[in-house]
């Protein structure tokens, strides 16, 4: 009888079996940076419901497969899209592919550049079950780095899962740092073939400088059988600004964690995204916000659009610390439900510990205005176009945050694809 | 043009249209006048096919066809619009898009090319100055923070740009000054023609001084109880519903 291994016990396995050969096996800060992820790991084990934090989101499916390492071929190069900046670093299951890729200075794959990341890699929360699996497994990824004051345009990070024929896992692990007064624009997209099943997990380090900028618009069309499980580390230093917009249209069930610390005073993050969940999918947005410095502002506003019978979740968590005074925090969420099968569990909270803070939270949920609707369609315009318009809508107030020309680009076409190919 | 016969209709189990028998034909304005909560919306909204109103019997056809089995877009399609009463707000709907696209929309209905974005401007930019309204109104979202009359004249302006067969309109007069009474009204004027048919939904008789109606219908209690020529209207105005339709 061969009886498969799944779930946690398969990561760790494959873990054992492969310690040596993964990236860094030999280097002892690698090897045991590794070897206490796995520790950690092995006693946490994939989260479950039981869990708090992953109360609305079951990895039960997840758990009864048993992913292996990606087995891609330098030469399979994939049908991309085009890319839109001038520099585009592509990973291929987890893998860089530099014939795909155009890197720009500063910017390298990990497996290459492990060694000078030493003090770096592993820095930040590395309790977490879902990072811990990452730095326990992680084969490549992209190191970047904009040197003080240097203002790196457009850049694009593509992730691309290929159909293996069995489940696959790749989890990689980027590292960007922006040096004081820095900026670049980060397009961050993930896709996957339709009959690929895979897991995947990556997790992002990112430490943003003094009066640097970093906007990272991150667009997930994962395949429909695919897995996401992504973290974002990033840590905001004096007048530094760290923008993430997060789009999740893709993938059987998703789950973004976005963990941002603002460390220096006048620190700003802003965090929207929006969420289109289909027939069958799980979408999960975890947001934690960290105001350790005093005079900080952040923004955030989410939308889930949810259609069929789908799931969404969203998880806001705003801690403002003692030193932070004069924090001034908003956080919105809001849901719109195109079906009666659908369902959204919404959790905000506020944890204050400094006397002198503006903070504020909001939720509602609802359906498409019928009122709204017949205005629309009583000029012509058809039903399907009618819900569409209104669904955009809804978004916009997400959405209008992200400025630059490319990525809104890239928003409004990854969001019109969702349209057309997902609603009903 | 329009013939309805014997229309009755219900929301929630409630009769509100109790047998409505009214003809517009091609080329001519009605007027329908009636009490609060007679029914006069609830007509307009059952001609214009919005859900939740139970067609109990009787019909309605447009140029002989059944408007009642159409959806909202095909009736729009064939030529009917529908001035709002309460023009509805759509927050992130920009009002340039939204008039190009229902101009679009129909325009391919009917077979015809659409507009570009720059064929558009030209065209609405006419038709705005001539309602002498700001253009402004393009950049904004549809209705947002517009006043009740500067919602009004949205409405006319779409129907300027959309050009119907039928226009009904929904109490376009109310929560206008006495400048914009006149410059809808010759608006709406603007449009007769043979092949333009409206009807004209409002409580007071000073919009029909501007828009002389052919006919005016007395609407009470979800039934028409009385028709006449223009002069029906000076009557109500002077001696109230209950008199007249007595
Ligand atoms: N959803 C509903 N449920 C129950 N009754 C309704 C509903 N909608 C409308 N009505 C009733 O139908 C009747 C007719 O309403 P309608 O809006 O057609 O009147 P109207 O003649 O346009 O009045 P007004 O001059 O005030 O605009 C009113 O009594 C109203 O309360
Ligand atoms: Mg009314």
């Amino acid at each position: 009888m061969n009886t498969m291994v799944t779930g946690a016990a398969a990561f760790l396995g494959r873990f054992e079996g492969l310690r040596e050969r993964l990236p860094g096996g030999r280097t002892p800060w690698v090897a045991k940076l590794r070897a206490e992820a796995a520790e950690s790991f092995r006693a946490q084990g994939l989260p479950g419901r039981r869990i708090e934090a992953w109360h609305y989101t079951d990895l039960g499916v997840l758990a009864q497969l048993g992913f292996t390492e990606a087995l891609t071929l330098a030469d399979e190069a994939p049908a991309l899209p085009p890319a839109r900046a001038a520099h585009r670093a592509v990973f291929v299951d987890g893998r860089f592919a530099p014939a795909l890729s155009q890197l720009s200075a500063g910017a390298a794959p990990l497996a290459e550049a492990l060694d000078a990341t030493q003090g770096r890699l592993g820095a930040l929360a590395q309790t977490l079950p879902i990072v811990a699996l990452n730095t326990m497994l992680f084969e490549d990824g992209l190191v970047l780095d904009v040197p003080a004051g240097v203002d790196a345009g457009e850049m694009e990070l593509l992730s691309f899962a290929t159909h293996a024929g069995r489940a696959i896992a790749f989890h990689p692990r980027h590292l960007i740092r922006l040096g004081e007064g820095a900026r670049l624009t980060l397009i961050d997209t993930s896709i996957g073939e339709a009959e690929a099943t895979y897991l995947h997990n990556p997790v992002y380090e990112i430490a943003v400088a003094e009066g640097a900028t970093l906007s990272h618009i991150r667009i997930q069309r994962e395949g429909r059988a695919g897995f996401q499980l992504s973290t974002v580390l990033a840590t905001v230093q004096a007048g530094g600004t760290y923008d993430n917009f997060t789009l999740n249209a893709g993938g059987r069930l998703v789950r973004n964690e976005i963990h941002v610390a603002l460390q220096g005073p006048k620190a700003a993050c802003h965090m929207n995204g929006a969420q289109l969940v289909a027939e069958g999918q799980h979408a999960d947005t975890t947001t934690f916000l960290d105001h350790a410095a005093p005079d900080c502002a952040s923004r955030q506003t989410y939308k889930t659009v949810l259609a069929g019978r789908s799931r969404g979740v969203f998880q806001g968590k705003i801690l403002v610390r003692q030193a932070a005074q004069r924090t001034d925090g908003y956080q919105m969420n809001q849901a719109l439900l195109l079906s009666d099968d659908a369902e959204i569990n919404a959790k905000p909270q506020l944890e204050i510990y400094a006397d002198d803070v503006k903070c504020s939270h909001g939720a509602t949920v609802g359906a498409l205005d019928e009122a709204q609707l017949f205005y629309l369609r009583a000029r012509g315009i058809p039903a399907d176009t009618a819900r569409a318009m209104l669904v955009e809508a809804f978004l916009t107030e997400a959405i209008e945050g992200v400025t630059n020309p490319l990525a809104q680009e890239a928003l409004s076409e990854a969001i019109s694809g969702w349209w057309q190919k997902e609603a009903v | 043009m329009l013939k309805i016969e014997n229309l009755t209709a219900e929301i929630d189990g409630k009769q509100i249209l109790k047998g409505i028998t009214l003809e517009v034909p091609a080329g001519e304005v009605h007027a329908i006048m009636g009490p609060n909560g007679s029914g006069k919306s609830t007509l307009s909204y059952v001609l214009s096919g919005r859900e939740g109103y139970e067609i109990t019997g009787g019909s309605a056809t447009f140029n002989g066809i059944d408007l009642l089995a159409m959806e909202p877009e095909e009736r729009a399609a064939a030529g009917v619009f529908l001035a709002f009463q309460y023009p509805v707000e759509l927050p992130g709907v920009g009002n340039a898009n939204f008039l190009r696209t229902a101009l679009n929309a129909l325009r391919r209905a009917r077979g015809e090319a659409e507009v570009d974005a720059m064929q558009f401007l030209k065209l609405s930019r006419a038709k705005i100055k001539a309602l002498q309204m700001s253009e402004d109104m393009l950049k904004r979202n549809v209705n947002v923070g517009f006043s009740g009359g500067e919602k009004k004249r949205n409405e006319v302006l779409q129907m300027a740009l959309l050009e119907p067969k039928l226009a009904i309109l929904d109490e376009t007069d109310s929560g206008l000054d006495i400048d914009a009474l006149k410059i809808v009204a010759d608006g709406v004027n603007a449009m007769r023609g043979p092949d333009f048919s409206a009807l004209v939904i409002t409580h007071y008789q000073r919009l029909l001084d501007h828009i002389t109606p052919d006919r005016v219908h007395v609407l009470m209690g979800g039934r028409i109880v009385k028709t006449g020529g223009p002069e029906l209207a000076l009557e109500l105005e002077a001696e109230g519903y209950a008199k007249v339709a007595a």
